[in-house]
């Protein structure tokens, strides 16, 4: 970031401030977390879709090609969101992924399946991203809530020292007896 | 000194940075002694506005003392003068400044030839507001060079504090700019969407250009309690229908002029599913702007009516319901604000006590505490209309 700050000063005239040391960021612990899911998320969602037969191999779901294809989609669509600025959006979309991902992986579990210790083993995986997912989406929703602070009333602030009432169409009379002040 | 300087998105941080210094005989330099947060500074911090640059100061609300004047602007400014700072920076003579076309100065804009290409002609230079409209360093810092200072100033006189005379550089004249351009009549309605800081200017001038009636819609409940305050009848949009209640109090015929406070970033709701696809497709880089608003004013103004926009647009608008603007035969007046244009007439209302523009403020803080307070804000915590900096 300090280089591409130093580069874009190219932009800038010799009178113009540059940055000689930035000051700390301030973003909140839970936007670096949604900022960390959200680049997984893009990887895992490429990953599912550029190599689907990979993963289907991997748990002896051969045939499923299209539903991880779908699935990696999904992936992506959550990640984007949780980098934009809907991150408690992306964030809690990726907790309901979740939820379809143990489902799916519940389902390829069984006793038939020869890759069945595979499933087990990504099961684990999910169940562990999962509560990651779910402390920060909480976390997410909890740090920009905006019940956080006072909640004030502001009816005593009409902004007219004489009373909104008696401030009705001032400007205008003003406007006129100027003009015709004008014309006197 | 120190500043606020973007550094991404959702990201501005309080930097140490070098002094400004005068490059053109026209510039002067001020020590700030009050900044605020502008809500169309919260388009930069979700990094909806194209061409900002890491390391960019922003802030364009701002005023202070003058420290040091070029030999240019040495005729109409000494030090120690007491200033508040359009934020559209402007010459004073190209033929759109003889108009008193200040937003679209042709000749402060330093960074023309872009801006050119991207809209065709170029509007003003505007302070700490992206390379589009010059690249200017903005006034979230503890000194700002003034371009063209000869002209881009607004003298105010000692005795009132900066919370009243502040907002005469931003919000208070493109509250009025809006209501202005609504050509208000004795008889008419004025609806007004968005009761951030500049929806209060636009209902508080409204009221004094003399409308019958002034209505203000918002969902926030503190915002709405700050707009009755001001003489308007409040609308929550979360809770009743704004199209049957504006319906309702125009006895069905809707409002004859509209007002936009709100811009480019609608709120995003399942109740309004357009907002929904408008978030997608700006997320997609499809659509820029998420027009929810302007939809609804278009469709709820009276025939031969006025709409007034005086929030933020970025770029292309999606889903515009243009037939609705051209059979009803609306007229639409937009525009960043020809702020000194208005100024004189704003600053003897605030003299002789008819408005004190500081009633919006409800947050004051250091400077240091600026990159907090833009999260606050954004967020809408603790109550939050409007921030002062103190650098
Ligand atoms: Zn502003
Ligand atoms: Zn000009």
């Amino acid at each position: 970031m300090k280089l591409f700050s130093r580069m874009s000063d190219i932009a800038r005239s010799p009178g113009d401030p540059v940055v000689i040391t930035p000051g700390p960021s301030v973003k909140p612990a839970a936007d670096q977390m949604a900022r960390g899911l959200g680049w997984f998320s893009l990887a895992l969602g490429a990953f599912e879709l550029a190599a689907p037969r990979t993963i289907t191999r991997f748990l002896g779901m051969e045939g499923h090609e299209n539903l991880i294809r779908a699935y990696g989609a999904r992936e992506i669509a959550a990640g984007m969101t949780s980098l934009s600025t809907e991150k408690e959006l992306g964030l809690w979309s990726r907790v309901f992924g979740d939820a379809l991902d143990i489902a799916t992986l519940m389902a390829a579990c069984r006793y038939s399946n020869p890759k069945r210790e595979n499933v087990a083993l990504a099961l684990a995986v999910v169940v562990g991203i999962t509560l990651l997912d779910l402390g920060s989406a909480n976390a997410q929703t909890m740090t920009h809530s905006r019940r956080k602070g006072r909640h004030r009333d502001y009816s005593d602030r009409s902004g007219f020292p004489g009373g909104a009432i008696m401030a009705r169409g001032k400007a205008l009379e003003r406007q006129r007896s100027e003009t015709t002040g004008a014309i006197r | 000194m120190r500043a606020l300087v973007w550094h991404g998105k959702e990201d501005i941080r309080c930097d140490e940075v070098t002094d400004p210094e005068i490059e053109d005989p026209r510039d002067a330099i001020i020590r700030v002694t009050s900044c605020a947060i502008c809500g169309s500074d919260l388009h930069l911090y979700h990094n909806f506005i194209p061409a900002m640059m890491p390391g960019d100061i922003v802030g364009h609300e701002m005023m202070g003392e003058v420290v040091e004047v070029g030999s240019g602007a040495a005729g109409s400014l000494k030090k120690g003068d007491r200033i508040v700072v359009p934020f559209t920076i402007f010459c004073g003579e190209c033929i759109q400044c003889q108009r008193g076309n200040y937003s679209v100065c042709q000749r402060s804009n330093r960074k023309k030839e872009f801006a050119d290409k991207v809209y065709g002609h170029s509007t003003a230079g505007l302070f700490g507001y992206s390379h589009l409209t010059g690249g200017y360093p903005g006034g979230q810092a503890e000194y700002l060079r003034v371009p063209f200072a000869d002209k881009t100033h607004i003298k105010v006189p000692d005795g009132i504090p900066d919370e009243t005379l502040l907002f005469l550089g931003d919000i208070f004249p493109t509250g009025w700019q809006a209501a202005v351009q609504c050509d208000i009549q004795p008889t008419d309605t004025v609806a007004v969407w968005g009761c951030g800081p500049v929806g209060q200017m636009a209902i508080r001038s409204a009221i004094l250009l003399g409308a019958k009636q002034v209505i203000a819609i918002d969902r926030l409940p503190e915002r709405l309690s700050m707009a009755e305050a001001g003489g308007a009848i409040p609308i929550n949009f979360a809770e009743e229908s704004v199209i049957e209640r504006l319906n309702d109090l125009t006895n069905g015929q809707g409002p004859e002029k509209c007002i936009d406070a709100v811009g480019t970033e609608s709120h995003v709701s399942f109740k309004h599913p357009d907002t929904i696809v408008d978030r997608v497709m700006q997320m997609n880089m499809l659509s820029s702007d998420r027009p929810h608003v302007l939809r609804e004013m278009i469709y709820v103004c009276q025939p031969g009516g006025i709409l007034s926009i005086p929030g933020v647009y970025g770029g292309i608008v999606n889903q515009f319901p243009f037939g609705l603007v051209m059979n009803k035969g609306l007229t639409i007046r937009t525009g960043q604000t020809h702020v000194n244009r208005w100024t004189d007439e704003l600053l003897r209302m605030i003299e002789d006590k008819l408005i004190d523009p500081s009633f919006v403020v409800t947050h004051t803080a250091d400077l240091a505490d600026g990159p907090d307070l833009y999260r606050i804000f954004r967020d809408k915590q603790d109550s939050c209309i409007k921030v002062v900096l103190k650098p």
